[in-house]
């Protein structure tokens, strides 16, 4: 209960300090039509020449481009300023601060930043998505709404696990900025289906970097292709993503030595 | 003249020996941008193999060799980002800079040019690893060669001239971000980075001959993956020559009038 509160009352500070900035929120809006344009276009030159890819047609992967927005609007939202900002703090040794505060310290570390104008890409993604459901001229069925939202929170912890874990090594590795660079390449292949990729790389996607989880599943889910069993799946990954990155977060504390100067 | 190329030569070596200490981090940052391609190629091949072999007039191991020859490409593509003249300026480390007895333009070209002997050097271990999974098709004559080599280092100035016009707009404006992405999305698209430009609509194709964007990826990629005639490469050397002149034209046009604006806003 006590992290709930710490987490909104975060949140609020965040949304404050941003307020201040607003003609961000346009610059943002600009570059999410920015990459959706790109993304119409890449699909349009695909389907220039297919009908189907991998059994796809043009509005599922629509519905997938905007799950992929979504999901990245909330990683650069929430999850990346978070990591980023930890990384710093071991390196400069100010992780101290938060360490000393009455609070669990995993929770504190993954609440203290949040970038408001981000949502912009969640709230484009959302009418993506919107859109390709016009164009498949299917209705939502309410188990379909429900799946869906539930392989959206998993995928998303199932990242943030990620992105804590690869951060958790800069406890005992300085330079891990171009981890996160690599993080970003890897969650861009989440833009197609990861059926399309071959196998050695879709398990990459599946078990090292959840994108398959992250976008591709709540994908499915909208499209009529989930199963109950891979929602399972999800459900158990989850679960194992969590306890992992709770377990290396204590290892890397205990490795952590303070204030570096 | 002499000192110019005294100071690019010990620029350029400073930078290899800085970069070879960060092979490390080096290596990370060209494994994160190898995804990029690799997406592009897998969608590709997938058009491809679902049309029987083709698509565009690429088959499956054309696009893997386009692919695999714009990791390179792309590499020699990377310049100082528009990101860091506004820092630059925003900051007032722009001051210090233009207390030295050379243009600080000239530094930036040198140093990423040697950096880029170092990113050579590392590329070649992973093109034998892409190509040893997605087996490429390759028809290479001596002369396409010869031009690839020249064509990438041409490529490498025009973009450091287009992304220091684009970087200079800050001392005008400290907005610059929206410009920049907007910019990055249209050279996306011209430049042949998303698909190899036979495969856009003839008007994106006849749109693109005319601007510089073109010559810095598409250029350089198919004069050693396609079959140009000798004709044909050489006058594409030829336009990248003529796009790096009008470049440092208009470069040293503007630059007066800049430099007159600086005050440097923070620092």
């Amino acid at each position: 209960m006590n992290s709930i509160k710490l987490a909104l009352t975060y949140l609020r500070i965040g949304v404050l300090n941003e307020m201040q900035y607003r003609v961000n929120f346009f610059i943002q809006l600009l570059q999410s039509f920015i990459s959706v344009a790109t993304g119409l276009i890449g699909l349009s030159l695909v389907f220039g020449q297919v009908d189907t890819l991998a059994g796809w047609s043009r509005p599922e992967l629509l519905a997938v481009m905007g799950v992929h927005l979504l999901m990245g609007g909330v990683i650069r939202s929430v999850i990346q300023p978070n990591m980023e900002r930890l990384m710093d703090d071991v390196r400069n040794g100010t992780l101290d601060f938060a360490l000393t505060k009455p609070a669990d310290a995993q929770t504190l570390v993954s609440v203290r930043e949040f970038r408001f104008w981000q949502l912009v890409d969640v709230i484009v993604g959302g009418v993506v998505i919107g859109f390709a459901f016009f164009q498949l001229k299917e209705s939502l069925g309410f188990l379909q709404l429900l799946g869906f939202l539930a392989a959206l929170i998993m995928g998303g912890i199932m990242l943030y696990c990620v992105w804590l874990m690869v951060t958790t090594i800069s406890f005992w590795v300085i330079r891990v900025q171009d981890i996160s660079n690599l993080f970003e390449g890897l969650y861009a292949a989440g833009r197609w289906p990861v059926g399309i990729y071959p196998d050695w790389l879709r398990t990459g996607l599946t078990f090292l970097v959840p994108v398959a989880f992250a976008v591709t599943i709540p994908a499915e889910a909208l499209t009529n292709r989930l199963t109950s069993a891979s929602l399972l799946f999800a459900f158990g990954m989850t679960l194992v993503f969590i306890v992992l990155s709770r377990g290396l977060w204590r290892l890397g504390l205990s490795n952590y030595s303070g204030a570096s100067s | 003249m002499r000192r110019h190329i005294d100071f690019y030569l010990a620029t350029m070596r400073m930078s290899i020996l800085e970069q070879i200490q960060y092979s490390v981090a080096n290596y990370f940052y060209m494994i994160g941008m190898i995804t990029e391609p690799v997406i592009y190629l897998v969608v590709w091949t997938t058009i491809a193999k679902q049309q029987g072999g083709m698509a565009g007039g690429y088959t499956v191991g054309a696009f893997a060799a386009y692919y695999i020859i714009w990791t390179l490409v792309r590499n020699m593509n990377i310049v100082l980002t528009p990101y860091a003249w506004e820092w630059r300026i925003r900051e007032g480390r722009l001051s210090m800079e233009l207390m030295r007895p050379i243009n600080p333009i000239h530094n930036d070209v040198a140093f990423f040019a040697g950096w880029k002997f170092v990113v050579i050097l590392l590329w070649l271990p992973l093109a034998a690893i892409l190509s040893w999974i997605f087996k490429p098709a390759f028809e290479i004559r001596l002369m396409e060669v010869i031009v690839f080599f020249l064509a990438i280092w041409g490529a490498y100035l025009i973009r450091t001239m287009l992304l220091t016009l684009l970087g200079m707009i800050s001392f005008w404006t400290t907005r610059v971000s929206a410009i920049f992405e907007l910019y990055f999305g249209l050279e996306l698209i011209l430049s042949g980075r998303l698909v190899p430009m036979t495969i856009m609509p003839a008007w994106v194709q006849n749109l693109s001959n005319y601007l510089p964007f073109k010559w810095t990826f598409f250029f350089p990629i198919e004069a050693l993956v396609g079959s140009m005639t000798d004709l044909q490469l050489w006058s594409g050397i030829g336009m990248q020559a003529l796009w790096i002149v009008s470049g440092i034209l208009i470069l040293n046009l503007i630059w007066g009038p800049a430099i007159r604006r600086y005050s440097a806003v923070g620092g």
